[in-house]
């Protein structure tokens, strides 16, 4: 044997062996795989930043409406005039910058056979892997007398941007003495302690600032996200805010915008200022991608986050039903890490990984005043679920420098979870 | 041509290849998540401490002692009561390596 032929032998087995390995051949055969990520939101943006840095090989375009993206978590304070809604916007320029398409449109359609999107450009982008975060949609018939014309006179300020601004105008303009009204809708939602977080920012305005108003939450619930936390804090705060549970009537069951009035089974509330949050289902490209159930959420394999009615196309964020996973920012940008390893492993050839998850929120409920919920999740039985001896909520009886410790540490989180989306 | 010599120029041409060409090796289950709150980059205000390139012993240390609910914590005892020392161990080793 010359040295010649040993050469040529042995690079054949070695490239023919790194195939094997980390190579599969049909990605050296075709073109890089191609994913479309449908929505630039935290679950979204995530996924692709994600995918990009699990592997440069995959060819990633990022579907998105809007130019500047408002970020919900934090909004409250701009609602209660503790920060300005800048300070929620960030844009896409250095996901652009990353090696990602980011195209600015909606997308109208998908057809999971000829695995394309439809865009409102009249383009058609190809894939090979479909990433679905839309985020939530409002059910505009979820909720008689309220619908799109209304929401501009009783804002649900439930997606941030305009809607936060008006809410916070309404506000503004309220005379001392005022009645503010918040309806909080049944579960499943976006953000579970937002309403309660939005309450209790809104008392510290009213508080401050015209400490003869009223605020009353009406809910369709009887149990909350941190209610115990809440509802300590309130008593100890905010002796003008009413909370008004399912069983004492306080499901709203309509809205009258001219009479300014809500009515529940039990009676009619008047508002000055009226905060509906009203029901919800996943954005509305999933149902157009045939990837929402009859609840109008999508159901996932808990471990790549595939569909489970279409195959080839992931959803994630507030769009998924996620189990024990809260629809919250953290849990958002947690399953898109995820969902690209999946996703990778899979246009790779390669079996997933079994993922395991965190999410933490943070609320506010004074500036100074934060705490939180925390939760560890897995795959299990078909469904993420909450690690046993894990989670929970901030210690009822913690001290102020707690509460006060857990405010800079949201603070320092939504620094560093906008960084990594969109810095 | 003497093989290893030969061995050795063969892996130095083909290393570069396949280290262009390869995924990034996957981070261990769960650490993912912590970027989160632990910032990944540089420069970011926030008093939660970076995990890139510190000391895997110590990474590992401070999880077991906020499990074991001996440090006081805000949310890091609640999370850590959901790894196992290996998990722990695994995530620890991973970050001391990220830059």
């Amino acid at each position: 044997m010359t040295p010649k032929h040993s050469r040529r032998n042995f690079l054949k087995l070695t490239v023919g062996g790194a195939s094997a390995s980390l190579l599969p051949l049909p990605a050296i055969a075709q073109a890089a795989p191609r994913v479309v990520v449908v929505g630039g939101g935290f679950a979204g943006a995530s996924t692709a930043r994600a995918l990009r840095k699990a592997d440069p090989r995959i060819a990633i375009t990022l579907v998105e409406t809007s130019r500047i993206f408002t970020a919900c978590p934090f909004s409250n304070g701009v609602i209660a005039g503790l920060r300005e809604l800048p300070a929620q916007q960030f844009g896409y320029e250095r996901i652009s910058a990353g090696g990602i398409a980011v195209v600015f449109a909606s997308a109208t359609g998908v057809e999971p056979q000829k695995k394309t999107v439809a865009l409102s450009t009249g383009q058609r982008l190809d894939y090979d892997r479909l990433v679905v975060a839309p985020g939530i949609d409002i059910r505009w018939d979820g909720l008689p007398g309220y619908d799109e014309a209304v929401a501009e006179q009783m804002p649900h300020a439930w997606k941030a941007g305009e809607q936060t601004l008006l809410l916070r105008r309404q506000l503004e303009a309220m005379s001392d003495g005022g009645t503010v009204i918040i309806s909080a809708p049944a579960n499943p939602f976006r953000c579970p302690p937002g309403p309660y977080e939005r309450a209790s920012l809104i008392a510290y305005y009213l508080k401050t600032t015209k400490p003869r108003s009223k605020l009353i939450v009406l809910d369709a619930k009887d149990q909350f996200s941190k209610q115990r936390l809440f509802q300590n804090a309130w008593a100890e705060l905010y002796p003008n805010l009413e909370w008004v549970g399912l069983s004492k009537g306080g499901k709203v069951t309509s809205v009258d915008v001219t009479a300014r009035t809500l009515t529940t089974d039990f009676g009619t509330y008047k508002a000055d200022v009226a905060n509906v949050i009203p029901p919800q289902k996943a954005g509305r490209i999933a149902d157009l991608a045939g990837v929402t159930d009859r609840t109008g959420w999508c159901p996932i394999d808990p471990a790549t986050f595939e569909s489970r009615l279409v195959p080839g196309i992931h959803v994630v964020g507030d769009a998924a039903i996620a189990g024990g996973m809260p629809k919250s920012a953290f849990s958002a940008n947690a399953q898109a890490k995820a969902c690209a390893f999946a996703v990778a492993a899979l246009l790779a050839g390669r079996k997933p990984a079994e993922p395991k998850l965190i999410n933490t929120c943070y609320s506010l409920v004074a500036p100074d005043y934060g705490i939180t919920v925390a939760g560890v999740y897995r795959p299990v039985n078909g469904m993420l679920t909450d690690v046993e001896g894990a989670g929970g909520v901030s210690p009822t009886d913690a001290p102020h420098s707690t509460r006060a410790l857990e405010a800079k540490f949201a603070d320092g989180w939504f620094k560093t979870i906008t960084n990594e989306v969109f810095g | 041509m003497n093989a290893p010599r030969f061995f050795a120029a063969a892996a130095f041409l083909l290393a570069p290849m396949i280290g262009a060409m390869a995924a990034a090796p996957e981070s261990p289950a769960g650490a993912s998540s912590c970027s989160g709150c632990h910032p990944a980059n540089t420069g970011i205000d926030t008093p939660i401490p970076r995990l890139n390139g510190r000391n895997a012993a110590e990474i590992s240390e401070q999880m077991k002692t906020f499990r074991a609910g001996q440090r006081s914590a805000t949310v890091m005892g609640r999370i850590a009561k959901g790894f196992s020392d290996d998990e722990i161990e695994a995530i620890a080793a991973w970050y001391a390596e990220q830059r």
